[in-house]
């Protein structure tokens, strides 16, 4: 899982063209100077880096770092596990 | 109504990225031709492709000028539009001095979001991959216009114009319509275009009237045109808004002129272009003073000249038809030989380079030929610069579908 917190950051670091090491899970996305197209576009890297798909309604919750990773910890999960439905 | 001047100037080109250093290859004959590299998408040493060359924008990063969520929702046909426009309003100094609910964007874009359009084809049809969802936002050819009115706060009328290889000139011909007749008092126009992609240079290859050497208009042994891209932007104002502020005056435009062949979708016929120059000159003597015929004035065209045997036969025939026993005699030059034909960006591109041509009293050769065409019988300016004292200089663009347009721009 700390797998999916580092490849979350390298992501957003990518996006944002800034070092890796200026991103914390506690790093909201206003800090990072994020607008709404850079979520849009993080948002579809993490989808496609993960192969999962972030609910319509999740997106407008996801303030922080820490937000993103949970949520796509949630989604690998249920993605694995059948038997757990998605959050 | 109104004269109209230009008082900034913007690019990101093959052959500069700044004003300073378009204008120092302008003048000593760099050329931005360059081989490519090879295309991931296609194996082989030849890809398919008959060509080699291609006229390329170099050493330009939009993370140095864009911030992140603009890049990611752009293609990059959209950051030369916005860096070349930050570049002519910063030198021109104009948004202090205009309500910018009277600046008007007008600017040619003709194959819009290209790159992303054919990334994101490529990922569909190839494994049914999502498309990415600022594809649309990338792909829209207004993307660029729109752009520059966020970029710059610019709250006036914004149009893209999309007329194949005159799209810029149209745009910027309608811009200085707009200015002289007070519809606004200022306007930023050009034309952008990025559309170097594999698909793209297919398409053209197969047409068969891209270079397999390197674009030499005029030359006997012509064989086609070099695909480029890059953006070109002007600021242009009323010559009063311009005194009154104190602002650097590059040119006055003067006219101009378009036409349609009605004739053929890709073979040129010479009526439409000499239709569209004599338009061009009939409209620069309603900023003349005086109304005598004005064609012995003309003393530099910046042709079409796209290097294939029919545009460049068919322009000289034009010229000799508006111009007569003149013709033979007025110092015209391809800059395309440099820069290459980057399609809705090019009529921007070239205005700049006539735009300089005025001002510097120097008017740029054409790259590229060592035995020009007799049988054209023009005043092809080769190798070195020409120094001229010149009065009115054409700028043509003569598109595909034979939409042409014509600037007449004066020295001030």
């Amino acid at each position: 899982m700390e797998d999916i917190a580092k490849r979350c950051i390298e992501i957003i670091a990518k996006a944002k063209a800034i070092p890796e090491d200026t991103i914390t899970l506690e790093s909201t996305f206003d800090q990072l100077n994020a607008d709404s197209l850079d979520k849009i576009n993080i948002s579809f890297e993490v989808e496609e880096a993960f192969a999962i798909e972030i609910p319509d309604d999740a997106l407008g919750s996801i303030k922080t770092v820490s937000d993103m990773v949970d949520g796509v910890k949630k989604l690998v999960a249920a993605k694995s596990s059948p038997s757990i439905t998605t959050p | 109504m109104n004269r109209v001047v230009v008082t900034g100037l913007g690019c990101i080109t093959p052959i500069g990225n700044t004003i300073e250093a378009f204008r120092s290859s302008l003048f000593t004959g760099a050329t931005g031709i360059a081989p490519f590299p090879p295309y991931p998408e296609a194996p082989g040493p030849t890809q398919g492709l008959r060509f080699t060359q291609t006229a390329a924008v170099k050493d330009f990063d939009p993370a140095e000028h864009l911030a992140s969520g603009i890049i990611a929702a752009t293609d990059r046909t959209a950051h030369f539009a916005i860096v070349a426009a930050r570049q002519a309003a910063q030198q021109s100094g104009f948004l202090d001095h205009h309500d910018k609910d009277n600046i008007a964007i007008i600017v040619g874009c003709a194959c819009a979001g290209r790159q992303s359009e054919e990334t994101e084809t490529i990922k569909l049809y190839g494994r049914d991959a999502r498309v990415h969802p600022l594809t649309v936002t990338r792909t829209m050819a207004s993307a660029g216009a729109s752009h520059i009115s966020i970029d710059l706060g610019i709250t006036g009328p914004v149009l893209n114009i999309s007329t194949a290889c005159s799209s810029a000139t149209h745009a910027i011909g309608q811009a200085f319509h707009m200015v002289r007749h007070g519809q606004v008092t200022a306007a930023i126009t050009g034309g952008h275009e990025a559309p170097l992609t594999f698909g793209f240079l297919r398409a053209w290859d197969s047409m068969r009237v891209v270079s397999p050497t390197q674009c030499q208009p005029f030359a006997a042994n012509r064989d086609g045109m070099t695909l480029g891209e890059g953006g070109a932007m002007l600021v242009i104002e009323t010559l009063e808004s311009a005194q009154a502020r104190n602002a650097p005056i590059y040119a006055e435009i003067v006219g101009f002129g378009m036409s349609a062949d009605a004739h053929h979708i890709t073979q040129p016929a010479p009526e439409g272009a000499t239709n569209a120059m004599r338009k061009a000159l009939k409209d620069a003597r309603a900023s003349i003073d005086g109304s005598a015929d004005i064609l012995d004035q003309v003393t530099y065209i910046n042709a079409h000249g796209t290097g294939t045997q029919a545009n460049d036969a068919t322009e000289a025939a034009a010229i000799h038809q508006l111009f007569g026993s003149l013709a033979p005699h007025i110092p015209i030059s391809s800059t395309k030989s440099l820069h290459g034909h980057s399609i809705g960006a090019t009529g921007a591109i070239e205005a700049l380079a006539t735009i300089l041509a005025l001002h510097e009293q120097q008017l740029p050769a054409n790259a590229g030929v060592t035995e020009l065409d007799p049988t054209l019988n023009l005043d092809v300016i080769l190798n070195t610069p020409r120094h001229s004292t010149q009065n009115i200089a054409l700028s043509n663009s003569l598109a595909f579908g034979g939409l042409n347009a014509v600037l007449a721009l004066r020295r001030f």
